[in-house]
């Protein structure tokens, strides 16, 4: 998004949090917002972790593997992509204990959403891979490099710098998703909004802090994005072909 | 040192190089011309194993390149068998292909380092030699985004040296350089013809430097070779029709 | 012993007709993320920037902020201005207004892929800016985006198992029902995902499809 949206919409944002948090008893609820908090930043963290190694596996077996390897892969991506994450969760948390493995809630919903991202983040991985030139490949046949050598020194580095806008879109989407874990007993943030309403009936001041939760956390997902991504260029401008 | 062996190459119904024989002695320099389409460029490639062959034999120092011995015969070379025989050979390519998020000096040393196995300093003094006989001794620690395209060529032919083929191919090196900055390549590419023992290959549009720097000229039409001989030869007395069309329309234009 | 034919086939009838609630919660989701999307995207490319701030804030706001939080703002926070939904309606109205963020960027891109000359040569023609847009630009602008829309619109089906979390009867509901019931998540939970994957699958291939369609179109 544009700087100057993020700029507006963090300052309507700081106005709103400023204006809620003046009305009194807020004592109430925020502590209990803040430990949900907290919960929220732990899941989308580990999910996060967990997204980016299942992406690069996926995408590089996909890519590269023998046969089944390949077939496995492609069965992760299409499955992950292709039901909803709460199912996914449910799954995780409902059936799995049925079928004789119990995780723990925190486990099932790091695995679940870090999984479902995942798929998705393996075809930004693909997209970015594909996005170098051939070119490029060619130069390292020419040096003789084996191809696991120009794969890690040559293509990846040049690629990793065109994933980082797709991610920094998927983890808002984690975060996003994170919110799914309330429904199986993880006290979230969201988990602890429904569970502060119900005790203060403060519905409004509630959930609208809570949004603002949400969209501060965001917030700080895209400003270091932006950040890992001129560190990445080093100050040099982006060119394909050279 | 490379001996192509009824070599034929297609793409779907087009054949681009149709039963190709050439012998290249060692340290002979090949100019290789002709119109676009007539497979001239395919030759280097598919030499250099970017593209596989369909039919024929390539030999490179006596052993085959694309194929492997087994069982008494040849079978087609797989991955591993390329890259023992590859190492003999380097290649400079039209649009550089430089790495661009590596400096002028990595660009150089990371084959050597990561391939050849060489110490970082080994292979850096390596890569500083060369790109100081290249002319460009003080731009060791740019990017090539910064460089002009003369300087990237520069950059891209002491990067294939450093790896020390014994036989190095050129690939239109100088069509996608503006006019001015041509000479430079040329001279860094006559430099080398002195100072080692290079068999050379090149496909170019450079008639000028075709007959004062080659040993041999191939005119290749219909992904055949026309006509071949020295180049004073070729240049001044084509013994065929398509050969002189060709030579008149290249002069009149350039 | 992990998998029950029976007790699957027991739960299907009941699932299949849950899925009707998901699929009308789908379409009517998409018809309102389509119609909102478009008014977003026309209020963001306004002169008025006054309009474009506010419109641009409030969609990265809503696109920056779980979709469960706005179910539950709109069902929960909404009565407390008198405003009272049904659970269905109140979360179909967050997954379309949720998707109307999304789908406004994608008509914002086939709108400014239009090239300048169209929007010239309907300023030499003297038309108004609303005909110009309703008759000139959108007729050129949507085609181009349909794929991307379509995308969109799996991704909204996929989520309308939040629905789940304000007791609609969708699928995930109603396999959660079933589950508790005959203290067996196995077969509905499995179906469920069996059933949108399926879904999904036809969906891209159709995607694809209209990809194809689009492109040969655009060559002759």
């Amino acid at each position: 998004m544009p700087l100057k949206s993020i700029v507006v919409t963090a300052i309507v944002a700081f106005a709103a949090g400023l204006v809620f948090a003046s009305f009194a008893g807020y004592e109430l609820f925020i502590p209990g917002l803040l430990e949900g908090t907290w919960i929220t930043i732990q899941i989308t963290v580990g999910g996060a972790l967990l997204a980016v190694v299942a992406a690069f596996i996926a995408a590089l077996a996909r890519m590269y593997g023998p046969a089944p390897i390949r077939w496995l892969a492609s069965a992760y991506i299409e499955v992950f992509r292709g039901t909803s994450a709460l199912v996914q969760l449910f799954w995780l948390f409902f059936v799995l204990p049925q079928l004789g493995v119990t995780l723990s809630p925190m486990t099932s919903a790091i695995l679940a959403l870090g999984l479902n991202i995942g798929a998705y983040g393996a075809e930004v991985v693909r997209g970015a891979i594909n996005g170098v030139s051939r070119d490029q490949w060619e130069a390292t046949i020419a040096l003789n490099m084996s191809r696991v050598l120009a794969l890690r020194r040559i293509i990846l580095p040049q690629a990793f710098v065109a994933m980082i806008p797709p991610w920094g879109n998927l983890f808002i989407e984690l975060l996003k998703s994170t919110a799914l874990v309330s429904l199986i007993t993880i006290s979230d943030l969201t988990f602890r909004a429904q569970q502060m309403n119900q005790a203060t009936f403060r519905t409004l001041e509630i959930f609208t802090l809570v949004l603002l939760i949400y969209l501060g956390i965001s917030l700080l997902i895209t400003f270091g994005m932006r950040a890992l991504e001129r560190v990445a260029t080093g100050g040099i401008v982006r060119g394909r072909a050279s | 040192m490379v001996r192509f062996s009824g070599v034929t190459k297609r793409y779907g119904d087009l054949t681009v190089l149709d039963n190709l024989d050439l012998d290249v002695a060692p340290q002979e320099k090949v100019a290789i011309i002709g119109p676009s389409g007539s497979g001239k460029t395919t030759v280097l490639r598919m030499l250099m194993t970017l593209e596989p062959i369909d039919e024929g034999v390539i030999y490179v120092d006596g052993k085959p390149l694309t194929h492997m011995e087994s069982n008494g015969g040849l079978v087609r070379a797989n991955e591993k068998y390329l890259r023992s025989v590859r190492g003999n050979i380097g290649m400079v390519f039209q649009h550089f292909n430089l790495f661009p998020h590596m400096t002028v000096l990595r660009n150089c040393t990371e084959a050597p380092i990561n391939v050849l196995g060489l110490s970082k300093a080994e292979a850096e003094e390596r890569a500083v030699e060369l790109l100081e006989l290249v002319g460009l001794g003080d731009k060791l620690g740019e990017y090539p985004q910064r460089l002009s395209g003369g300087q990237k060529q520069r950059v891209a032919i002491a990067r294939a040296l450093a790896m020390r083929p014994k036989v190095m191919l050129f690939d239109e090196v100088t069509s996608a350089l503006d006019p001015e900055l041509v000479g430079e390549v040329l001279n860094a590419i006559r430099m080398l013809g002195k100072q080692f023992q290079l068999t050379m290959l090149m496909v170019t549009h450079q008639m000028g430097f075709a007959k004062e720097f080659a040993d041999r000229v191939c005119f290749f039409y219909e992904g055949k070779i026309h006509e071949e001989g020295p180049p004073e030869e070729i240049f001044n007395s084509p013994k065929r029709e398509r050969t002189h069309q060709f030579l008149s329309a290249v002069l009149e234009a350039g | 012993m992990f998998w029950d034919w029976d007790y699957a086939f027991d739960v299907l009838p009941v699932l299949a007709k849950a899925s009707i609630v998901t699929i009308q919660a789908t379409l009517a989701g998409f018809i309102l993320a389509l119609v909102l999307g478009l008014v977003f995207a026309i209020m963001r490319m306004s002169r008025n920037r006054a309009v474009t701030g506010a419109t641009t804030a409030v969609v990265e706001f809503i696109r920056s902020t779980p979709l469960l939080i706005q179910i539950f703002f709109i069902y929960f926070v909404l009565p407390e201005f008198g405003i009272v939904l049904d659970a269905f309606l109140a979360g179909t109205l967050a997954l379309g207004i949720h998707y109307a963020t999304y789908c406004s960027e994608v008509y914002r891109a086939g709108i400014e892929a239009i090239p300048r000359g169209q929007w010239e040569a309907a300023t030499a023609l003297n038309l108004s800016p609303a005909t110009t847009f309703k008759d000139i630009i959108i007729p050129q602008a949507i085609p181009p985006v349909v794929p991307a829309l379509g995308n969109y619109l799996v991704a909204l089906f996929k989520e309308t198992p939040l629905l789940s979390a304000i007791a609609v009867l969708e699928l995930m509901q109603t396999a959660k029902i079933l589950g508790s019931q005959n203290f067996r998540y196995i077969e509905p939970i499995t179906l469920v995902g069996v059933f949108f994957l399926i879904f999904s699958l036809i969906a891209s291939a159709a995607i694809r499809c209209a990809e194809r369609r689009l492109s040969t179109i655009g060559k002759r």
